[in-house]
């Protein structure tokens, strides 16, 4: 899902850059507002898990790789948009010191993986808790259900990003410049790789470690839960 | 702060599991993620190479692509093993500092009392 140099043109680069710029500059108005200083312990752990864990590349046997993100657990955790300044620094380290996702893709990347996916797994989660207790079943289910579309929805904003780039962008030749394959393609080949295979690991993974919370400490459930 | 402790130690357990995102792949024969392929795998897939894609795609050279280090890329999978773990802790190292520094400079200080 970390989109690399060269596959999208400026236009687009450019774009999400407009957009992500602004989310960034919220996000950070949001998190001085709202942070105090022994959370931050708490989000440099959420922004280095996220790293971690998408070093697990998961084998379609036969065919190519994936993987988890986290974002959402962390949107619980720290709420959405905390999560999106520690997994917008994940991913500049990624691409920075690792290659992982281009330079000119960051914000297309930090669009997709760090705002799209937690903001989106977090309100599904708020939505299905309701006003259940923080060690309620219900919240570890719900926790599952938004990781799942979370990854998901990120996954198919990715797949959006590159089949526009044949509609956008040829040469003389009329071959494509940038990404060459078109919307009926990207959209359906994401889609099923994280519908029917990341999208659970990422599920199980976020369920297991909000079981553990429910169990080590629920007040966190409280605090993420409830700020928004 | 003792469950802080356990989640560190479980990140650093994480990161020497980490060539288990090496491995596993390797041993399903799985190549790269959907629409991270390098040029020769383009071409083989197209028959030729996008040429505003072609023209890019070494726009940043990372010290550490691929989590790894280049000389050891080609010594096999126990060098790259190792290259994986000290990405990942290099990583996590540079995200943590950043965070913190951040964090520092936007997280309001704690309220004296317990009001919240």
């Amino acid at each position: 899902m970390h989109i690399p140099d060269g596959y999208l043109g400026p236009q687009t680069y450019g774009a999400l850059y407009g957009v992500m710029v602004p989310l960034w500059a919220l996000a950070s108005r949001i998190v001085r507002r709202t942070l105090r200083q022994r959370q931050v312990p708490f989000l440099a752990l959420g922004a280095a898990f996220s790293f971690v864990i998408m070093m697990f590349n998961i084998p379609i046997p036969g065919g190519s790789t994936g993987h988890a993100v986290g974002g959402v657990l962390i949107a619980i955790l720290v709420g959405p948009w905390a999560a999106l300044i520690a997994i917008s620094i994940a991913l500049v380290i990624q691409a920075l010191l690792f290659g992982d996702g281009g330079v000119t893709a960051i914000a297309a990347n930090c669009f997709n993986i760090a705002f799209i996916m937690p903001m989106a797994g977090y309100w599904i989660y708020r939505l299905i808790s309701g006003k259940s207790a923080a060690t309620a079943r219900r919240r570890w289910i719900a926790a599952a259900v938004g990781a799942y579309f979370g990854l998901n929805l990120a996954a198919i904003t990715t797949a959006i990003l590159f089949g526009l780039q044949p509609l956008l962008a040829r040469g003389v030749d009329g071959r494509p410049l940038y990404f060459p394959y078109p919307l009926e393609v990207a959209v359906p080949v994401m889609a099923l790789q994280h519908l029917l295979l990341f999208g659970i690991i990422e599920a199980v993974v976020t369920a297991l470690l909000i079981i553990y919370f429910q169990r080590t400490d629920p007040a966190l459930l409280e605090v993420g839960g409830k700020s928004p | 702060m003792n469950q802080n402790k356990n989640l560190w130690w479980g990140l650093i357990l994480l990161i020497l599991l980490s060539p288990l995102g090496l491995i596993l792949p390797e041993i399903f024969r799985s190549g790269p993620a959907w629409g991270e392929w390098s040029l020769e795998e383009i071409e083989k897939m197209l028959g030729f190479i996008p040429e505003g894609l072609k023209k890019w795609t070494d726009l940043w050279s990372s010290p550490l692509p691929e989590y790894n280090v280049a000389a050891w890329e080609k010594k096999g999978l126990f060098h790259s093993s190792l290259g994986y773990i000290l990405s990942g802790f290099l990583g996590v190292g540079a995200v943590v500092a950043i965070t913190f520094l951040l964090g520092k400079l936007m997280g309001k200080k704690d309220p004296p009392g317990p009001n919240s």
